[in-house]
């Protein structure tokens, strides 16, 4: 259990009387696609942030690529890419621009023109290249937001909700992307709500009320709670438990 | 702080300015109107001119003329000075906008019916106030020569005994467009920098690009000196533009340093573009960050003496005056342009403006952090 990429242990987090994530553990372990999965509110997105350093927990620990998320916030940034529902791109820039600017803020210096050939090879960026974000669709938004996230090459990536409004096609797409990156040796841990993409994780864990109600791979959690139902009807059933 | 990371915010925020070219004018002809519309339009009036006296008579009569000026509610004696040039250096720096002079001789040649010459030396980089004190001064004149004549009945026709001169200084033409050009460097920076700050990080975070620039490794301070740097810059074009339409259409004399005047604009520009960051994370929404700032431009019209004279107002408008950079940065910049005068006599204007400027930096770097979590 110690050799994972991304540690939680005993962690939890309060909004004043809100208990938001309440005592979850769990490993993560190199070059794994690990799946959050619950509905809003469930505590994913403060599960996330905690992870990458934004806000501190209230009692636990967690570390992220070696690095303690509580007292080494600034190296757990240095050493994640986070993609968020919202893209995080600039609706007026080019393409390249923002891979640029992004580029920038990661320290990125004499490997950066390589960096952006890369970003615009693996995530098909060619036709788009040159073109203004505001006008894209959201799956060329979202490969340009990926590009952005990978550019300082980070062993842990983030994505929050990274398909929502994403048509099929496009979803398909970034999936097959996501799945090299992993092959690559890249931990990568996605937040979604969309139960058929489940399927996708190498393991998955589900995220109730603040609890973690369940985890291991699609089949283990399956098997938990008998074979003939779907990942979707288990997690209706632990949503009503919950009620 | 790390240059590189700077460096990306600023060269993000250029191309995002240049790429939206109706602001970017907007940016440099608002400032030119507005010039030309308070330029050509805009007339006041004053009361309570601080004063200060000069009185080497020191007698009956001249304690009695200096009342009379009092009296007239234009002027408000603060004290006494011990000469002609603490006399002048006190309307130099402000702590006076007039003061009278009164001759040795002034009450034995009131007494021989000999014609005696006073002096009333106004600040007039001013001149609405200034028309109005120097009317009064005046009348001042006048009555007490009446006096004078009637008290002699019979010699009508002698010359008028009293005469009162008054010397304006600094504006002789007592021209409007002299005050109003340097009010309105100040006020453009203050109005335009602090809207477009606001909006430029509440849109961030609108849009969503400000919480992935919070999972960079980018520190809050680089995000806020990033993002202010450009505007700054535009500001100082603005006031650059400002000048030079100024000084060519309205005649406005430069007298002192243009060094000194960019340098404490600079300052004048960080505690605006301060004020804009902390606006900007007291607002949710580009609307409110809009409201919120109009509700610092109103104050900034009405209490900072750009349009009012201050000597003129109640006590609470006056304090609340204190509170806005602006205040000192119209009297900083109207003492240069129309005075010369220079750090040695602004020296606590400029105070106040850094004052300003570390005040509104903490105080939104501080809510910055906080809001994050």
């Amino acid at each position: 259990m110690s050799d994972g990429v991304v540690q939680v242990r005993n962690l939890v987090k309060t909004f004043g009387p809100v208990k938001a994530v309440q005592d979850i553990s769990f490993d993560i372990r190199r070059g794994e696609l690990f799946g959050i999965l619950g509905p809003n509110g469930s505590g994913k997105t403060t599960t996330i942030r905690m992870l990458c350093g934004l806000i501190k927990p209230t009692s636990g620990s967690a570390s992220v690529a070696g690095f303690d998320v509580t007292t080494q916030p600034d190296h757990v940034k240095s050493s994640i890419g986070y993609m968020s529902q919202a893209f995080g791109l600039y609706g007026d820039l080019t393409a390249e621009e923002n891979l640029r600017f992004y580029g920038g803020l990661y320290g990125i210096d004499q490997q950066l023109d390589e960096r952006i050939a890369w970003a615009r090879e693996r995530m098909r960026l060619d036709e788009i290249f040159k073109r203004i974000v505001d006008p894209m669709s959201g799956g060329q938004k979202q490969r340009l937001a990926l590009g952005c996230a990978m550019l300082h090459q980070p062993p842990v990536l983030f994505l929050d909700e990274p398909t929502a409004g994403v048509d099929p096609g496009a979803r398909r797409l970034f999936w097959q992307i996501i799945r090299g990156l992993a092959a690559d040796g890249t931990t990568i841990i996605v937040t979604t709500h969309y139960m058929d993409e489940a399927e996708h994780f190498d393991r998955l864990a589900f995220l109730s009320r603040g609890h973690l109600t369940a985890i291991g791979t699609p089949a283990e959690v399956r098997a938990t709670f008998g074979e003939n139902l779907t990942l979707e009807d288990i997690f209706v059933q632990l949503q009503e438990q919950n009620a | 702080m790390n240059f590189a990371r700077l460096r990306a915010i600023f060269w993000k925020e250029f191309i995002q300015m240049r790429r939206d070219k109706h602001t970017l004018r907007l940016l440099l002809f608002v400032p030119i109107m507005q010039l030309l519309m308070f330029g050509f339009a805009i007339r006041q009036e004053v009361r309570n001119l601080p004063t200060v006296v000069f009185d080497l008579s020191r007698s009956q009569e001249s304690r009695d003329l200096v009342q009379k000026f009092e009296a007239t509610d234009n002027f408000q004696i603060r004290g006494n000075v011990s000469s002609y040039t603490e006399a002048l250096n006190s309307i130099n720096n402000g702590s006076a906008r007039a003061a009278i002079v009164i001759p040795a001789d002034y009450a034995q040649s009131l007494k021989r019916g000999r014609p005696v010459e006073i002096q009333v030396l106004v600040d007039a980089t001013d001149p609405t106030g200034s028309q109005a004190a120097i009317g009064s001064a005046q009348l001042v004149g006048l009555s007490i020569s009446s006096q004078l004549v009637r008290a002699k009945a019979g010699t009508l026709r002698s010359p008028a005994p009293l005469e009162v001169r008054v010397r304006p200084l600094y504006n002789p033409a007592l021209t409007s467009a002299l005050f109003i050009v340097p009010g309105i460097i100040g006020m453009i920076l203050s109005n335009i920098l602090v809207l477009m700050t606001a909006m430029a990080v509440v849109r961030e975070r609108e849009v969503g690009t400000l919480e992935q620039l919070i999972v960079t490794p980018l520190k809050s301070s680089e995000i806020m000196l990033g993002k202010i740097l450009p505007y700054a810059l535009v500001g100082l074009v603005q006031i650059t533009a400002v000048m030079i339409v100024g000084h060519l259409l309205f005649h406005v004399p430069i007298r002192g340093s243009i060094l000194l005047i960019y340098v404490m604009a600079i300052l004048f520009i960080v505690a605006n573009l301060g004020l804009g960051l902390f606006i900007s994370t007291l607002a949710k929404s580009q609307v409110q960050a809009m409201q919120t700032s109009f509700l610092f431009m109103l104050p900034n019209v009405l209490l900072s003496g750009f349009m009012f004279p201050r000597e003129a107002m109640p006590d609470v408008a006056r304090w609340i005056g204190l509170a806005l950079p602006l205040t000192y940065f119209l009297q900083v910049m109207r003492a240069i342009f129309l005075k010369g005068v220079g750090l040695a006599e602004l020296w606590p204007q400029a105070l106040a403006l850094v004052g300003f400027a570390v005040l509104y930096f903490t105080f939104s770097t501080l809510r910055f952090h906080k809001q994050l979590e």
